[in-house]
């Protein structure tokens, strides 16, 4: 008996919002997909630039154990993140990284996705919302949960009057793993 | 007074903390006294928000003594009344946990455990408190602890919780975990009308002829709130149905008694747990919090491999079942007990089951949750 399961595993540093994104695609799966999700996040006691980490299973059975075990993608916004965690992932799993932030090790086999989050958070105006940006790609490059329930979790996750720009932000990164994809 | 958001309704994902504090609110709770800790400060930061909105009091304290002394007046002012901490904070609560019980308080404590002794390793989770829970406080008395395994239990917990201590007149325990309470999952708030709400149990006799520690036929007195024109005396000291201070051996053995007694009796009404393929199971794991979740994957393992293994999830730890554990006993090889500490429930397994079954400890010292395979290990062993 084998649960449709992914393990998604976000990590950067303090301040860049990956415990945000970890909150909004659980979310997007319990509320808006309506399968079960766990959420959980390891962080530092530094309000920024501390490493930190956000697990999110998603899963058609009730999850008992709470933790990754086995990532099906690793997301990784800072060197210090990528480099704590792509061991874990399996070689065929995909690593999605921030090429301007991120140098990959290519020894490791993982099929690399690009995307360049920051910079294009940067062309928008707000490099903060580069988590966004992200959640585009992540919503254009998997098929774990619909883009359309991650678009609704994050206008319910963000501060009033900023949803223009983060439907902005999340469409960018969509087209750009649109892109990729060809 | 502002009631718009008086109460949440739908489904939210929310991790333990938050659920804790929506299901005091759910419940009634009202006022809530308490200093930040990790990893309980989100259910402080939580009511800080939620609290006055829906016309409820919320006061950060000097301190934990004073955190828990308001919770216990704000109770006998007429108020539902929490209070949220974690090990040191818990330490520290103890001895207004004793008065609570001594004054027969309704109240609910939570404590989101990590590890310890002392600050230990603050945002890590730990179940060391088990046993601080049941004794900590001196004296003898009976208490009431009840372990969450998900945010969606700790926010029915909560509600529970202030029921039982309306309907048994103590501090009521809810013993989550720093894995638990910073876990987010869906947590659904039931409609206001849906939830159960036990009301406080009301004095029927006029002002002049109530004695506060009268118990009716079930051991538990009428309470009157302070304000409503009853006159009357409450104190830590040993007292009569009077509420005077009765200092003898008398005194002391009728009250202390009927204090044990009154949650003792009722332990059958009052015990939850959740039990799994233990009929016919060689080996039966007993386990609560965070830690029966994990136990789950181990026992997974373990049936996949042939080994016939049942599960007796404690939903309520105090009072302990010790009826059932001992039922089991009787029909199984091993109890195998995982926790996050160095053996506390384990005991009282191992003395429940009156050596009729051997029980395996599988320690953890904190900081993290078991490997599932350590568990499963402990099973093949039991099995044998």
């Amino acid at each position: 008996m084998m649960a449709h399961n992914h393990e998604i595993r976000l990590c950067g540093f303090g301040g860049q919002g990956i415990i945000l994104a970890g909150y909004i695609i659980g979310q997007a799966a319990t509320i808006y997909e309506g399968v079960n999700a766990v959420f959980t996040q390891d962080y530092g006691p530094e309000a920024r630039g501390g490493a930190c980490r956000a697990d999110v299973i998603i899963s058609d059975q009730p999850v008992n154990y709470p933790y990754v075990e086995n990532p099906s993608v690793l997301v990784a916004l800072s060197q210090s993140g990528y480099d704590k965690y792509y061991r874990d992932v399996d070689p065929d799993i995909p690593v999605i990284i921030d090429e301007d932030l991120v140098t990959p090790d290519r020894t490791a086999g993982n099929p690399i996705l690009t995307v360049p989050a920051w910079r294009l958070a940067g062309e928008l105006g707000r490099v903060a919302v580069a988590n966004v940006v992200m959640l585009g790609f992540f919503a254009g490059a998997t098929d774990f949960i619909s883009p359309d329930a991650i678009k609704k979790s994050i206008l319910a996750s963000v501060p009033k009057g900023t949803e223009e720009l983060n439907t902005n932000a999340f469409e960018r990164g969509f087209t750009h793993a649109q892109k990729t994809k060809g | 007074m502002t009631t718009d958001r008086a109460h949440l309704e739908g489904e939210f994902f929310m991790s333990g903390d938050e659920a804790c504090a929506e299901g005091a609110i759910s419940a009634g709770c009202r006022f809530f006294a308490g200093y930040p800790i990790t990893p309980a400060t989100e259910i402080a930061e939580r009511m800080s928000d939620r609290l006055p909105e829906v016309g409820g009091t919320y006061i950060q304290m000097e301190d934990e003594l004073a955190s828990m002394a308001a919770v216990l007046g704000a109770s006998w002012g007429g108020v539902k009344a929490m209070t949220a901490t974690s090990g040191p904070g818990f330490s520290l609560m103890m001895e207004n946990i004793g008065l609570g019980l001594m004054m027969e308080t309704p109240c609910v404590v939570a404590n989101v455990q990590r590890a310890g002794p002392s600050t230990g390793l603050p945002t890590l989770v730990a179940q060391g408190d088990m046993m601080q829970a049941r004794w900590g406080s001196h004296g003898h008395y009976s208490i009431i602890a009840l372990s969450p395994s998900s945010p969606q239990e700790v926010y029915d917990h909560a509600i529970k919780a202030f029921n039982l201590s309306e309907r048994f007149r103590l501090p009521v325990l809810v013993m989550t975990d720093g894995a638990v309470g910073h876990m987010y999952e869906k947590v659904v708030i039931q409609p206001r009308d849906k939830v159960h709400i036990v009301p406080r149990r009301k004095p029927k006799v006029p002002p002049g002829e109530y004695r506060p520690y009268e118990p009716d036929a079930d051991l538990v007195p009428p309470m009157a709130n302070s304000g409503e024109g009853y006159r009357f005396h409450v104190t830590g000291l040993t007292h009569d149905e009077r509420g005077y201070p009765a200092m003898d051996a008398e005194a002391q053995d009728k009250l202390i008694r009927r204090l044990v007694e009154k949650v003792e009796k009722y332990s059958e009404e009052i015990i939850e747990m959740e039990e799994d393929g233990i009929d016919g199971a060689g080996v039966v794991i007993c386990a609560y919090g965070i830690t029966a979740r994990v136990s789950l994957i181990a026992m997974e393992r373990a049936r996949s491999e042939g080994i016939s293994v049942g599960m007796l999830r404690l939903v309520t730890v105090w009072p302990f079942p010790q009826k059932r554990i001992a039922e089991i006993a009787r029909q199984v090889k091993a109890f195998v007990v995982p926790e996050i500490n160095y053996g506390q429930i384990s005991l009282e397994v191992e003395r429940s089951a009156g050596g009729a079954a051997k029980t395996i400890l599988v320690p953890h010292m904190g900081g993290a949750v078991h490997d599932p395979q350590v568990i499963l290990e402990a099973i093949r062993q039991a099995a044998k």
